[in-house]
């Protein structure tokens, strides 16, 4: 199943967040395709380890261009329960489809509702668009 | 996440990012992320690079941004049209990319890259006693420089710290006149000018123009770049030497032509009249065209010096730093010399204790950026980073650093604290990239 930028949730800071099955309470977290354009040329991911807890709003890891550095901040709280350790020996996966293989890591929720304070498609581009 | 600096058109605040500096101090501090400091290209010596309180920092900001405005190059219309992603860099509207660091890197170091480095500051000195004014003033001699020579020269304060690094030319007018081109760092350029005051009150008969916004400065490097201006120059300006410089004409219009650069490669720069700057880059854009020819910004014009280990004000290079330290003695003359520092400079010539600029190699694909701070295998703090990036022609992380004598010797293993994070790194031999000679 593809996962479209449509169905994804957002945070201001180009994070998506996207929960396949509610009964889970398991979200995907990844950077939207506007975020990877705008970095460019990147060179270097730091992620979490299994286990650790996040927080919404908090930093999870970072992402390196050559010329730059930006934290990744997590759409929700909770417990990260996989991480996708391939996707930083081949980054540029997330210029060819940031959505599905370019996927970061997975969260379990401690606090579903959060969900609902994120941007959705349609206000996400927008704010994109300034 | 927080993405890289960018504007659009219009001047708004957003040329500035908040950034939280997550660097190796445990208690967080709000960094103001001036985005030429976010690129790298911006030393935190100077004011806009400084970590301050958050609060105070932004209401500065704010009313300096509102209260200035950013100059722009002849050329600003052109990189805007082209997609290139703006920020401001030494109070200058600038191209930082267009297709991306890493593709206008490589473009110029496997065909040509073109680049408008018109915030580069030109000042221009006229009269016979032009280059005993400049002989007294640079740490390089100038009194026998011949027409047509360009040297690499530093400007030191009376302590012998670095004012500035600077090229001289020594041109003549198409009139026969004899006349020097001295170009500055931008972020220097004011500071150069109010310190030349006094020093041009002892020579009144040399007269002194900025020329800086009466023209542009185009620079066109890579293999190919001979070859792209063949169609473009009089033959006698495409058969100069390396670091021999030019005035010519350029479709009949009047044209500074250097053999010189900031990139490692072969190449131009030239200075042209601010009205001529669109068409003669629209020309080199359409002579390229067949070489792959790419205009790049300040991004890869960065990555690019930093391979080429050249020293950029503000990384490197500032009024605490001086030649000897920086690996710049050869652009000192000393010798049967008095000029502005050369007492200073002559003991520390002689001092062996100061720390040495290195270049390293660093383990993984992080790089370290300015200020991360070095240690020994001992864990004993013995220099930190100046200036440091993802080298797209080496495939690896590289940094220049300052560190004590006792290690800097190529081969010696150190570790660069990288945002909390030990990263193994070897001293290597500078520079870094060097261009394949031609036969």
């Amino acid at each position: 199943m593809s996962i479209t930028p449509e169905k994804l949730k957002y945070c201001n800071s180009h994070e998506w967040a996207y929960v396949a099955d509610v009964s889970t309470g398991i979200a995907t977290i990844g950077i939207s395709a506007f975020a990877v354009e705008e970095l460019t040329d990147l060179v270097f991911m730091a992620l979490p380890k299994v286990g650790q807890t996040v927080t919404a709003g908090g930093e999870f890891g970072e992402v390196e261009s050559v010329k730059a550095v930006s934290p990744m901040y997590s759409p929700v709280s909770g417990t990260v329960v996989d991480i996708h350790s391939a996707l930083v020996d081949k980054l540029e996966t997330l210029t060819v489809d940031p959505y599905n293989e370019g996927w970061i890591i997975k969260v379990k929720m401690s606090d579903p509702t959060e969900l609902d304070r994120l941007l959705d498609w349609e206000t996400y581009k927008k704010q994109c668009s300034h | 996440m927080e993405l890289p600096a960018q504007c659009d058109s219009s001047a708004s605040l957003s040329f500035f990012k908040w950034k939280q500096d997550t660097y190796s101090h445990s208690k967080r501090v709000l960094k103001f992320l001036h985005p030429t400091l976010y690129f790298g290209l911006a030393g935190p010596t100077t004011v806009n690079g400084s970590v301050l309180e958050a609060e105070q920092l932004f209401v500065d900001k704010a009313n300096f941004f509102m209260s200035s405005q950013l100059a722009a190059t002849p050329l600003l219309a052109w990189h805007q049209a082209h997609g290139a992603r703006m920020a401001e860099f030494a109070n200058y509207q600038m191209p930082i990319q267009y297709a991306g660091i890493v593709s206008e890197h490589n473009a110029t170091r496997t065909a040509v890259g073109v680049f408008d480095i018109s915030h580069m500051g030109r000042l221009r000195f006229d009269g016979p006693r032009a280059d005993q004014l400049l002989d007294h003033l640079l740490t390089r001699r100038v009194v026998d420089m011949q027409t047509g020579q360009v040297r690499y020269s530093l400007i030191c304060n009376v302590e012998g710290g670095i004012l500035d690094d600077v090229l001289v030319s020594c041109l003549e007018s198409p009139s026969g006149k004899n006349y020097f081109l001295l170009v500055v760092n931008s972020s220097n350029r004011a500071k150069i000018v109010h310190w030349l005051q006094p020093h041009l009150a002892d020579f009144p008969d040399v007269e002194f123009h900025d020329v800086t916004d009466a023209t542009a400065m185009i620079a066109i490097q890579g293999p190919k770049a001979i070859e792209l201006c063949k169609p473009l120059l009089p033959a006698s300006a495409l058969t100069l030497g390396y670091y021999r410089a030019k005035v010519t004409d350029q479709m009949s219009k009047p044209c500074m032509v250097s053999r010189t650069g900031y990139t490692g490669e072969d190449g131009w720069e030239l200075v042209v009249k601010a009205e001529d700057a669109a068409r003669v880059w629209e020309s080199i854009m359409m002579a390229g065209r067949e070489f792959g020819v790419q205009p790049v910004g300040l991004g890869a014009r960065d990555t690019l010096r930093l391979e080429a280990a050249m020293p950029l004000y503000g990384h490197e290079l500032d009024e605490t730093v001086d030649p000897y330290q920086a690996g710049l003695g050869f652009a000192c003359n000393l010798k049967d010399r008095i000029f502005v520092g050369s007492e200073a400079l002559i003991q520390k010539s002689k001092d062996s204790m100061i720390q040495k600029r290195v270049g390293l190699i660093l383990d993984g694909r992080r790089a370290a950026r300015q200020g991360a701070e070095i240690f020994d295998t001992d864990s004993r703090l013995v220099g930190q980073v100046t200036s440091g990036s993802f080298s797209p022609t080496l495939d690896k992380p590289i940094a220049m650093a300052y560190v004590n004598p006792s290690v800097a010797i190529v081969g010696t293993a150190l570790d660069v604290d990288i945002r909390g994070t030990k990263v193994s790194s070897v001293i290597v031999q500078l520079p870094f990239y060097k261009r394949p000679q031609s036969l």
